[in-house]
């Protein structure tokens, strides 16, 4: 089982190759340069680095979403692009759920948090259960406040080995934080950010369930409408209540 | 290899998804557009967003079925052409990135394709026999430009407009008399029904530049016209009001085109774009051509619109001169007219 792995969600622009449980090759930057002039030409590079054969390869694993709509499609499209020249499936894997896996058997609740501008983070919840990935809360946007509140107001047993926090959301929700009670960390620098290793070793597991897509139907989860629709959506309420 | 240069082709600068398996520049053999119009009607205008949205979700249906429609493997095509600007960045990128891709894991040659030059190639499909040089005139939604194509593949941009594109102009002034969006082909056909010279609008020139479009003035005149009516309460001719707007617009596009073509001393003349297919400016352009020994040549309306068999014509004049593009191709919305 050989797969290439791809995460354009956020700032950061990751390409990793996989081979059943090795990883041969990752290439992670997190810079401010446009994904669209760095992806291909990171997944070209570590591809050479490795003589990969383009033949052997039998998935695509992509971080699905959410994240910046811009960045998701740059990553989509690329996987689209290869699955569909390579006749490949696609395996989607939620981008919070990619972030908690940076953490493997972690104790305690992993908080990944992406920065989704205006206060909010995007988030999900997760704890590692006999080597298995468990989602507590699945991937939202939420007020940084209210994810606070919710930790405060969380079933103890669940939090008693505590939290630890990462993703570019971080210094969005690093005031809130101060409230909780119980011992929380921030990841350090290696696993702080989306890895497309991490991606990649979390779709194997979910390829080994069955669970991906043919590369036409795949598209982004975004979790939140555009811009026009939620103008549109309001202006009809209004309408409505008239 | 066959002797043959066949090109898949995709474009999706605005709102439309859409590939093409092109030969030799001018063979079609597939045509695939995806449309979203419907989707962008209840907004009055195409929504960014939603166009680069609908753009993923149908992407490689369309690629696959141009594909097929050409009876053709990916691996039996000899380069992957792609629009990468001008147009909407988010648009454009999913475009850019799915070839990019593409022709990375198929191993084949990446070409980059400007839209507007894709327009002018439109010409090429269905007049072999234009070649190099003629006069370019480019009206679309977002474009208007007037150019002299010098070679395959190489320009000389003569005048552009200052403002408003001409299709911009029809959707604003379409809008301000209630027809709606798109406002290009409903000014078309109510004007049809119009006194073309009802109205009269002053001719808007621009100060230094004898080739160079302002569509903005006009507009402004037409909802000067509007407001004044209303003051006054008198009821508006709308078919009146259109036809006169569209005979202006018609007009100016006419007289520069006619002044280059004296300049320069070109005699062909090639339209592109998607206000090419408006028939009032057909017919205007025509009676100019005839009247001046002129030749022109318009693509059929629906490679006037925008295709992916445009940006396949226009790569393969590319790919001949040696055009190949990186693996770092952006998507550039404002891309100049023979800048690479």
């Amino acid at each position: 089982m050989k797969l290439i792995a791809l995460d354009s969600s956020g700032l950061v622009a990751s390409a990793a190759v996989l081979s059943d449980n090795e990883l041969l090759a990752e290439y992670t930057v997190n810079y401010k340069k446009t994904h669209s002039q760095t992806l291909l030409p990171m997944l070209d590079e570590i591809s050479n680095m490795i003589n990969l054969d383009l033949g052997e390869v039998d998935a695509v694993a992509i971080a699905a979403g959410p994240g910046s709509f811009t960045g998701l499609r740059i990553g989509s499209a690329t996987a689209k692009g290869l699955g569909l020249a390579l006749g490949i499936p696609i395996i989607e894997v939620p981008t919070l759920a990619g972030l908690a896996y940076n953490l493997f058997d972690a104790k305690g609740l992993i908080v990944p948090c992406m920065d989704a501008r205006r206060k909010q983070v995007y988030n999900g919840i997760y704890r590692f259960e006999d080597h298995k990935l468990v989602t507590v809360k699945d991937q939202r946007p939420i007020a940084a406040a209210e994810l606070i509140d919710e930790l405060i107001a969380m079933d103890p047993e669940l939090t008693k080995d505590g939290l630890i926090f990462l993703g570019d959301g971080v210094p969005v929700i690093a005031e809130e934080s101060e409230r909780l009670t119980v011992p929380y960390s921030f990841a350090p620098a290696h696993v702080g950010r989306q890895r497309a290793g991490s991606v990649g070793a979390l779709a194997l597991v979910l390829y080994a369930e069955g669970r991906y897509v043919k590369a036409e139907e795949h598209a982004p989860i975004y979790l939140r409408k555009s811009q026009a629709e939620q103008e549109r959506e309001r202006r009809m309420a209004g309408k409505d209540s008239l | 290899m066959d002797g043959h240069i066949d090109i898949l082709a995709i474009e999706s600068s605005c709102d439309e998804t859409a590939a093409a398996v092109v030969r030799d520049g001018k063979e079609v053999l597939s045509n695939v557009i995806y449309s979203q119009i419907d989707m962008h009607t209840v907004y009055g205008g195409v929504v960014p967003e939603l166009a680069s949205r609908a753009h993923i979700e149908k992407i490689n249906y369309v690629i696959q079925k141009a594909l097929d429609d050409a009876g053709m493997e990916l691996k039996d095509t000899d380069a992957i052409a792609v629009t990468y600007g001008p147009g909407l960045v988010g648009a454009l990128l999913v475009g850019v990135a799915e070839a990019k891709a593409i022709a990375w894991a198929a191993k084949k040659p990446l070409i980059g394709v400007h839209h507007i030059e894709g327009h002018i190639s439109a010409n090429y499909i269905e007049h072999p026999d234009l070649v190099p040089p003629y006069l370019g005139l480019i009206v679309s939604g977002g474009h208007t430009h007037l150019v002299i194509v010098e070679d395959w593949a190489k320009f000389r941009i003569l005048g552009r407009t200052v403002d408003d594109a001409a299709g911009e102009a029809f959707d604003k002034v379409a809008r301000a008399i209630g027809l709606g969006y798109p406002g290009g082909p409903k000014i078309d056909k109510i004007s049809k029904e119009g006194n073309p010279n009802a109205v009269r609008f002053t001719k808007a020139k621009v100060n230094g530049s004898e080739y160079d479009f302002s569509f903005s003035g006009l507009k402004s005149a037409v909802l000067n016209y509007l407001n004044q009516a209303e003051m006054k309460h008198e009821e508006v001719n709308r078919a009146d009001l259109a036809a006169s707007f569209q005979k202006s617009v018609v007009d100016v596009i006419c007289e520069h085109t006619l002044k280059a073509a004296k300049d320069y001393g070109i005699k062909n003349v090639a339209v592109a774009g998607g206000v090419a297919s408006n028939s009032g400016l057909r017919e205007g352009l025509r009676k100019m051509c005839d009247a001046n020994g002129l030749r022109l040549f318009i693509p059929s309306p629906v490679y006037c619109t925008d295709n992916a068999v445009m940006i396949g014509a226009a790569a393969f004049h590319e790919y001949e001169a040696g055009t190949r593009s990186g693996w770092d191709l952006n998507a550039v919305p404002g891309l100049r007219l023979g800048e690479k």
